[in-house]
């Protein structure tokens, strides 16, 4: 079966082909490796990062933004934002710093994405 | 009080050209940025995606921030936050005012505008209807959500398919509200296509394209329902009506650079664009006042704001420098062509270019193998292929300089057109 893919690596958004029998060799239309990888993972398993706020006190703003030091599959976005919604967290905070550790085993953290 | 250099706005554009013009050898430099810190908008903008071509990676809109916050420090690069520019003058006097020093009054040998941009509201696109709560401008929602905590309504309709209504599209279904679709007028999406495809399908949500919003019902004083009828170009067809029960409907029905100061300085004012006239430095029309960034046509990606940003400020410094406007080569206008929209910049010197120039523009409709043409008159100068183009896409043409000789003074126009099929 051919499948479209529009890639979300860059905004030049390539639309991207291939036959889902013998995907590897019938990847067409992206314009870099990243693309390569990434209609494959689209096809085996999709990953996301995800970016939102988490609650902080003490600060300029009630809310610091945070997102997933890396990609998560997919289908866990959901459970990922039920955690990061759980936790409060206390100013001073520094980009970078992990506010979650391993969120649901994933291998991934969650960090701050600026100073508060 | 004197500065060199007084910025206006301390969001991307502003943070680039002020640390470029000090690279550059500018004296002293003064941000002034009406909200509590600088960042801009970058600061609401919490998703990832900012920065592939200026840092080769994926960031938030907070971390692009502060990549350029952190590199202030040490410079001598001075800002004041809190503080409101209320007006400048064409002899380059900026008067502003905050809660601490009152009534300001700073003289200055140059001025970066860098104020960005506005969005449309409800009465500029005139949605019928009555006037209850619960409607909203896209990019105050994300105000409100990502910075301040507020969730806007449970049941959301977006009107206008640009970035800022695909990506809240995605942040509001994230945060547990049903996003029941994305209604836009054209037939085509104004916004990226990565938007598309990780904002809408990634969540089911449907996009109502020929689409618009046609009448709005409140009860209780609340948002309850909204009717959305099919268009035939801009009319809408009587009997296509689909009624969705929304709590809130968003607006991303587009941006307004935000120029009201830059009139006050007599700058000209490019219909189109509705920003500053500039030439190929970002210089306006009023010697030593440049224009960078959203205030000055409305970018997709604010990489490309952080280039035009550096190239005013770099032009900022040498003006300073040597405290004349110097044309030093032939100034050839730049017209649109068939399908084009506008330029940026509308002239160029040629004795201030190098080995090429930049041109940005865009297109009116979508394109596909599609050529581009720099002419003068009928003479075709300079041609350029492109598979695609699309409206929601700032295009950038590189054209070199013997091009631009070879014009002869001449007025160019740039013009894009699909090939003879």
């Amino acid at each position: 079966m051919i499948k479209n893919i529009t890639c979300i690596c860059c905004p030049k958004g390539c639309l991207i082909t291939l036959d889902t029998e013998n995907p590897e060799a019938t990847i067409k239309g992206n314009a870099c490796a990243q693309g390569f990888d990434y209609a494959l993972g689209e096809l085996l398993h999709p990953m996301r990062t995800v970016s939102s706020t988490a609650k902080i006190t003490g600060a300029i703003h009630p809310r610091i933004p945070v997102r997933t030091s890396g990609n998560i599959p997919k289908e866990m976005i959901f459970d990922v934002m039920a955690e990061i919604n759980k936790i409060s967290v206390e100013s001073p905070v520094k980009c970078g710093d992990v506010l979650i550790e391993n969120v649901l085993s994933t291998g991934v953290d969650i960090i701050a994405c600026r100073d508060m | 009080m004197y500065y060199d250099l007084v910025v206006i706005g301390g969001g991307p554009a502003g943070l680039a050209a002020a640390e470029e013009a000090k690279k550059n050898g500018a004296g002293s430099v003064l941000i002034i940025e009406r909200n509590e810190e600088l960042g801009g908008i970058l600061n609401q903008c919490i998703h990832s995606g900012f920065g592939i071509h200026v840092f080769g990676e994926q960031l938030t809109g907070p971390e692009y921030a502060k990549r350029f916050i952190d590199r202030l420090s040490g410079t001598g690069i001075e800002v004041k936050t809190d503080t409101m520019v209320i007006g400048i003058s064409p002899d380059k006097t900026v008067t502003a005012v905050n809660s601490a020093e009152g009534y300001l009054e700073i003289k200055a040998g140059a001025i970066i505008l860098a104020m960005g941009c506005r969005e449309r509201t409800r009465s500029s696109i005139a949605i019928p209807g009555e006037r209850p709560s619960g409607i909203f401008t896209a990019g105050t929602a994300q105000k409100y959500i990502n910075v301040e905590g507020y969730m806007v309504g449970k049941r959301v309709l977006i009107l206008g398919s640009g970035d800022i209504g695909l990506i809240m599209a995605r942040r509001l279904t994230l945060e547990g509200a049903k996003v029941l679709g994305v209604v836009e007028i054209m037939p085509y999406s104004n916004g990226l296509k990565r938007n598309i495809a990780q904002c809408l399908e990634d969540y089911g949500i449907p996009l109502y394209l020929s689409h618009t919003v046609t009448d709005i019902k409140g009860e209780n004083g609340r948002l309850s329902r909204v009717t959305v009828s099919k268009v035939n170009g801009f009319e809408p067809i009587p009997g296509t009506e689909i009624e969705f029960e929304a709590d809130t409907l968003l607006l991303s029905v587009g941006l307004v650079p935000e120029n009201e100061l830059s009139r006050s300085a007599g700058i000209e004012i490019d219909s189109r664009t509705n920003g500053a006239t500039v030439n190929e430095e970002m210089m306006t029309s009023v010697p030593g006042i440049f224009a960078c960034g959203n205030v000055l046509h409305v970018h997709d990606l604010v990489d490309f704001v952080t280039e035009e940003a550096q190239k005013a400020g770099k032009a900022a410094a040498e003006y300073l420098r040597e405290n004349k406007d110097g044309v030093s080569g032939e100034t050839i206008e730049i017209r649109n062509g068939a399908n084009v929209g506008y330029t940026v910049p509308q002239k160029i010197d040629t004795g201030k270019i190098g080995k090429f120039a930049e041109v940005f523009f865009r297109v009116r409709s979508v394109l596909n193998n599609a050529e581009i043409s720099v002419k003068a008159g009928e003479e075709i100068l300079f041609s350029k292929k492109r598979e695609q183009m699309l409206p929601a896409e700032m295009e950038k043409l590189i054209i070199p300089k013997k091009v631009l000789d070879a014009a002869n003074g001449r007025t160019i126009t740039v013009s894009a057109e699909e090939a003879e099929k």
